[in-house]
């Protein structure tokens, strides 16, 4: 008895600096940063660099500026820059993937060579990736190029340099927009929540979903965030970086997916075949429903880290390009290169609250399903 | 290069309509195999080019002539860089391997009372966008006098690499029978003794994971290594960012930069590709 408990303090002796280091180097420094994103640090360029800056407290007044002041309209468009990225760099990871691993399910020879070919670039930095890729899509070079291989007219879209931005709304619109859509989900839930049963939830979500409706349609409509109209929408410049990420990560789904596609027991795919069911409905109605986890896993994975994405956008478009900006690459300019630090505190701060939304459910379920088993 | 086996797998049953949708796979086959090695065919090219004939015209094309002093003008440009990473990335995976081996043995062997919670917040930690943390971390290692050295990157990376290497350990030790352990304990063993006759014979295949994991990781990283570093103790990656940012008119440089900075990580992919794919998978925390 005395020895166990000699060797639990040992344990605990040896797992302390880990959780020391992290405590400061995680915690610690989040708090420090949140802590540093409501004082005037950096906006006196005077005081920015001295050995001890006078550094006042002034609230929210950074996040205010943010998402409101004339001055920060590129973090606005950024935030908007990383959304559709994060759109588009998951539908083609997920379905580039999926294809990828039903290729491979089914056996090819060679298999073994295909999938060291799909999963390489997993294996690079970013910075190789894009410095690959920007000489890939020079306007009149690389990807534009290929067309005349096979005979045809040579591409003709500006890729890195468009300055094209569609599917453009205005900033304005954002309480009201967020409101529908919080709306519609919360209308989703109760569906769901109907169906299984679960009346108070249902009647709750319902109360809420109708509540939120009712602001948008009164007041949403009215509400103002600036005193004019400020248009932001999908920069075309990024769709080539959207292609590389996805040439380098579609590998990581489709080796999650064929991991998934392998621990299914051929007995299900056949007693799917005796009980009547063609090829097609095998997949729609046994595979696919038991890759939905796997997807959910891929999508938050890939989902933080196209939030977090800066090394890529800095070695394909650099660093000061406004077209391509995320709020990654922005915090890093505003704080490093601008020394508007609580400026930059503030944007790293809005950047973890995003990822943490989508990260800490995933880490808080996971656990509780592991505490069950 | 891309040399595909294009016939078709030879089959008893239903040969027509097999045959019709071997020929569709392997066309799909080839299809992704092109949009993943056409990249990789023009760095080479581009790389082997001399400067005076790469144009934007001619870009697929072969060089005319074999051009290898671009890869001693990149290597130049680099190697500083390349002996950084080096050393940051061997002492850093060292560390956070030992480290993350011990952490993985007392969390399966010896859990505790808010073991998993403190665990999930560990693993927290590997999630979170650095840029949140970015502003401190660069005060703090340029107040304990790292700044501009490669010790401030190894801290760092180690720090960071923990939750990763403690998970992939944790879940390895998770596999290794309590019942083991238990004998061992009534031989009269310890915590260390335990950890060195059974526990840490066990874990080569575990090492391994981590330690390409953890390679592959810090050498491809790139924002401390922008943040922490001034050019003489800066890694390859920066090293590579500036020579393929800076107003680069001849494209034959940054490409056999890019390769350079490629080789280490890949080699280790090709040579050690099935525990590559396990490290990867047990990113994704249930694996």
């Amino acid at each position: 008895m005395r020895r166990v408990n000699r060797d639990q303090l040992t344990a605990l002796a040896v797992l302390a600096p880990s959780l020391v280091l992290l405590a400061i180097f995680v915690y610690g420094f989040i708090a420090r940063t949140a802590y540093t994103s409501l004082t005037d640090w950096g906006r006196d360029p005077s005081q920015a660099l001295a050995a001890n800056p006078v550094i006042r407290y002034i609230g929210f007044a950074n996040y205010k500026d943010l998402f409101t002041g004339f001055l920060d309209a590129r973090f606005r468009q950024d935030l908007v820059s990383a959304l559709f990225f994060t759109v588009f760099f998951l539908a083609g990871c997920l379905l580039i993937g999926l294809l990828l691993a039903l290729m491979l399910d089914r056996n090819p020879r060679g298999e073994g060579f295909f999938r060291t070919v799909f999963l390489f670039p997993m294996s690079l930095s970013f910075i190789v990736t894009g410095t690959i890729w920007a000489w890939m899509l020079q306007p009149s070079g690389g990807v534009n190029r290929l067309s005349p291989l096979v005979g045809l007219p040579a591409g003709q879209f500006e890729w890195l340099t468009s300055r094209t931005s569609i599917w453009q709304f205005d900033w304005n619109r954002l309480p009201l927009v967020t409101a529908l859509v919080v709306a519609a989900v919360l209308v989703w839930v109760a569906v769901t929540a109907y169906r299984e049963g679960a009346r108070t939830r249902g009647h709750v979500a319902v109360a809420c979903a109708a509540l939120l409706a009712l602001w948008a349609l009164t007041g949403g409509v009215t509400v103002k965030l600036l005193p004019y109209p400020e248009p932001h929408g999908f920069n075309l410049a990024f769709v080539g970086i959207i292609l590389a990420a996805v040439w380098q990560m579609a590998g990581y789904t489709m080796a999650l997916y064929l991991a998934g596609l392998r621990g299914i027991p051929e007995e299900l795919r056949e007693a799917a075949r005796v009980d009547g069911a063609s090829e097609r409905q095998v997949y729609t109605r046994v595979i696919f429903p038991l890759l939905a986890p796997i997807t959910l896993s891929a999508m938050i994975i890939l989902g933080h880290i196209s939030l977090k994405i800066f090394d890529l956008v800095f070695a394909m478009a650099g660093p000061d390009n406004t077209q391509t900006d995320v709020p990654a690459l922005l915090m890093y300019i505003t704080a490093f290169r601008g020394n508007q630090f609580a400026k930059g505190a503030a944007i790293g701060v809005v950047l973890l609250v995003m990822v943490a939304a989508v990260i800490v459910p995933y880490l808080a379920s996971t656990f509780r399903r592991e505490a069950r088993t | 290069m891309t040399t595909l086996p294009t016939t078709t797998a030879p089959s008893a049953a239903r040969p027509r309509r097999l045959d019709f949708t071997r020929a569709l796979l392997y066309l799909g086959l080839l299809v992704a195999t092109l949009f993943f090695l056409l990249p990789v065919y023009l760095l080479v090219v581009t790389a082997l080019k001399d400067p005076s004939v790469i144009s934007l015209d001619t870009t697929w094309q072969l060089p005319p002539a074999w051009h290898w002093s671009s890869f001693a003008d990149a290597w130049a440009k680099v190697s500083g860089g390349l002996r950084n990473s080096l050393e940051l990335t061997l002492l850093a995976t060292a560390i956070s391997a030992v480290m993350g081996s011990l952490n993985g043995y007392v969390l399966s062997k010896y859990s505790f009372r808010g073991a998993n919670l403190l665990f999930a917040l560990m693993l927290f930690g590997m999630f979170i966008p650095y840029q949140s943390v970015l502003i401190p971390l660069f005060q703090f290692v340029k107040s304990i006098g790292l700044y501009g050295t490669i010790w401030g990157l190894v801290l760092t990376h180690v720090v960071y690499g923990l939750p990763i290497t403690t998970l992939i350990f944790r879940n390895y030790y998770g596999e290794v029978p309590d019942a083991l352990v238990e004998a061992a304990r009534i031989d009269g063993a310890g915590f260390w003794g335990i950890y060195s006759r059974i526990i840490f014979p066990l874990s080569v295949p575990g090492f391994v994971v981590v330690i390409i994991w953890q390679f592959t990781q810090a050498w491809n990283e790139f924002l401390f290594g922008v943040t922490l570093t001034n050019p003489a103790s800066q890694p390859i990656t920066v090293a590579l960012a500036q020579l393929a940012g800076g107003q680069a008119v001849s494209w034959n440089l940054p490409m056999a930069g890019a390769i350079l900075t490629a080789i280490p990580t890949l080699l280790v992919y090709v040579l050690l590709g099935r525990y590559f794919v396990r490290g990867l998978l047990a990113g994704s925390v249930k694996g």
